[in-house]
């Protein structure tokens, strides 16, 4: 059904710091990898070895630079996958009803053999979060790996998000927003985590942690700094006299 | 947006037809007999042509009948549900024209879901927040102008051609100087699409060094060099010509260059329709706006 739940149980989603993330892209391997060997469809490449390589993925990282007139420009790297939004308009504008949201923890997911690769979901959603599948033709999307968050084949520490699992700088948290007391409501309180393009009107469930204030730049570096002694600006001794004796040689720069 | 054929031959089609089929089912383009039959079939091909069209875009037309589910919530359901619902009552109402016991009720009822599905249809665009070029009550009503002007047009009533011709006319440059603010009046910016800051955000580096279904689909440009020149041929034979050609009394031949014309002009207008409309996800990939 596309009729978008009042209502969920739980709000499972994810936290992304911006602050830790270093940009290695190993929580897009990791995607790619778990979602195209498990749940659903696998997500296709097309002509993976040749001059034009286009690929279905469910996370991507693009990197911003932010400049202040204060402070050096500054690097943020931005992991974007879906957001497993209240109010996801993505799943409103389905004609078919493959598109959904689960009541019992909120995700949003698409029902692959209801799908009939319209892509008018794909338009719907503000974050680019959908991508139609070139060789399936089905729409694809985040599942917040529901098959391995409930799956007890694997081992407990296992049992969250392909992408939260493998981030070497623990950047990605995986809970249920639901719970004011669950880790990612506590990192969302204390760190000011924010909804991504609020007036969408979206909701989105996901939060981003902004990249904290870095130290600045004082003027006085050291105050040693002045009593050291400058480069000598014109060579002298033996290298100013190979410098002058060279200079006269034909086929120099001068 | 990326201008696929399929939808633009689809939205200008039908639009056409069911403008044709409005006025044949509500009476006021009165036809019998075998003329009445044949204006009825060629607003059913037109608009049904136009809904074929627009199923060679699905990735998986085979489940088609699906779409007729989810009525409560989406447009292109309702849209599907309209288009059915008017095409039948329409073909019904061809048979009963071509009998000379046309059934006025049931005329009524194919041109009020004729209108209905023009609606739908500018309504699926209409509705997308993501695209705030379309997110205007000037799309479904520059739409149901262009269907109905249309197709009076071609239904040879050129006392109401006229004047919805140039109310279209007026929408669709109306339509151009709002769409053309639009993306920078609204409120998603590439700020508010990473929150980051204070400070200036620049895309520094895409995720990935070639294409994707996103970049393809809706960050796609094309033909902006040409737009001005789009723009100006598509008012020039979308409204101009067939109106000149309305102000005179109109022969056969007259008519049908009108409408070849008007058709030909809206197809500018429909490509344009896509090929300029921004999607705020460009913004993730640095699309200045």
């Amino acid at each position: 059904m596309t009729q978008l739940p009042a209502k969920t149980e739980r709000k499972l989603g994810l936290v992304i710091d911006l602050d830790t993330c270093v940009g290695c892209h190993a929580c897009v391997v990791s995607c790619k990898g778990w979602n195209t060997e498990n749940y659903g469809a696998p997500l296709a490449d097309t002509d993976a070895y040749g001059g034009n390589p286009v690929g279905t993925f469910l996370n991507r990282v693009h990197s911003y630079e932010v400049t202040t007139p204060e402070a050096p420009p500054r690097l943020v790297h931005f992991p974007k996958s879906c957001l497993h939004c209240e109010d996801a308009p993505c799943v409103t504008v389905c004609p078919t009803g493959a598109s959904y949201k689960r009541v019992e923890d909120g995700i949003v997911l698409v029902n692959e053999s209801a799908c009939i690769g319209c892509g008018l979901c794909a338009w719907a959603c503000p974050y680019g979060a959908r991508e139609l599948d070139a060789v399936e033709k089905v729409m694809k999307k985040c599942t917040l790996c529901v098959d391995r968050i409930y799956n007890e084949n694997l081992p407990e520490e296992d049992r969250t998000p392909a992408c939260v699992r493998t981030c070497p700088a623990g950047a990605r948290h995986f809970g249920d927003f639901a719970d004011p007391d669950s880790n990612v409501s506590r990192l969302t309180a204390e760190r000011g985590g924010v909804d991504l393009m609020p007036e969408q009107g979206t909701k989105p469930t996901n939060k981003y942690l902004p990249p904290r204030p870095r130290d600045a730049l004082r003027e006085e570096v050291d105050v040693l700094a002045p009593f050291l002694a400058p480069v000598a600006e014109t060579p002298t001794g033996f290298l100013g006299w190979l410098d002058r004796t060279l200079s006269k040689l034909p086929g120099g720069p001068n | 947006m990326h201008p696929a054929k399929s939808i633009i031959a689809f939205t200008t089609l039908s639009g056409l037809g069911f403008g044709l089929l409005f006025w044949l089912g509500s009476g006021l383009a009165d036809f019998t007999g075998w003329v009445g039959f044949t204006f009825h079939v060629i607003g059913l091909g037109l608009a049904s042509a136009g809904l074929l069209a627009s199923t060679l875009h699905l990735g998986h037309p085979e489940r088609a009948l699906r779409a007729f589910t989810q009525w409560r919530t989406s447009w292109l359901s309702r849209e599907g549900l309209a288009a059915v619902g008017a095409l039948t009552a329409m073909g019904l109402h061809t048979l009963t024209v071509l009998n000379g016991t046309p059934i006025t009720a049931l005329g009524f009822l194919g041109a009020a879901l004729s209108f209905a599905t023009v609606f739908t249809t500018s309504m699926i665009y209409a509705q997308l927040k993501t695209v705030p070029r379309w997110h205007t009550w000037a799309t479904p009503a520059l739409f149901m102008a262009l269907s109905l002007g249309g197709g009076a047009l071609l239904a040879a009533q050129t006392q109401i051609a006229a004047p919805l011709l140039a109310a279209a006319a007026a929408l669709q440059l109306l339509w151009w100087m709002k769409g053309d603010q639009a993306f920078r009046q609204s409120a998603t910016t590439l700020a508010t699409a990473t929150r980051l800051g204070p400070g200036q955000v620049r895309a520094f580096e895409p995720p990935h060094t070639g294409t994707n279904y996103l970049m393809q689909e809706m960050v796609y440009r094309v033909g902006r060099r040409h737009a001005r020149r789009l723009r100006i041929l598509a008012l020039a034979l979308g409204y101009g010509l067939p109106l000149a050609l309305l102000m005179l009394p109109m022969g056969h031949m007259a008519a049908l260059v009108a409408v070849l014309s008007h058709l030909l002009g809206i197809l500018a207008s429909r490509w344009l329709f896509f090929a300029e409309a921004e999607h705020v996800v460009g913004l993730y990939y640095g699309r200045p706006q």
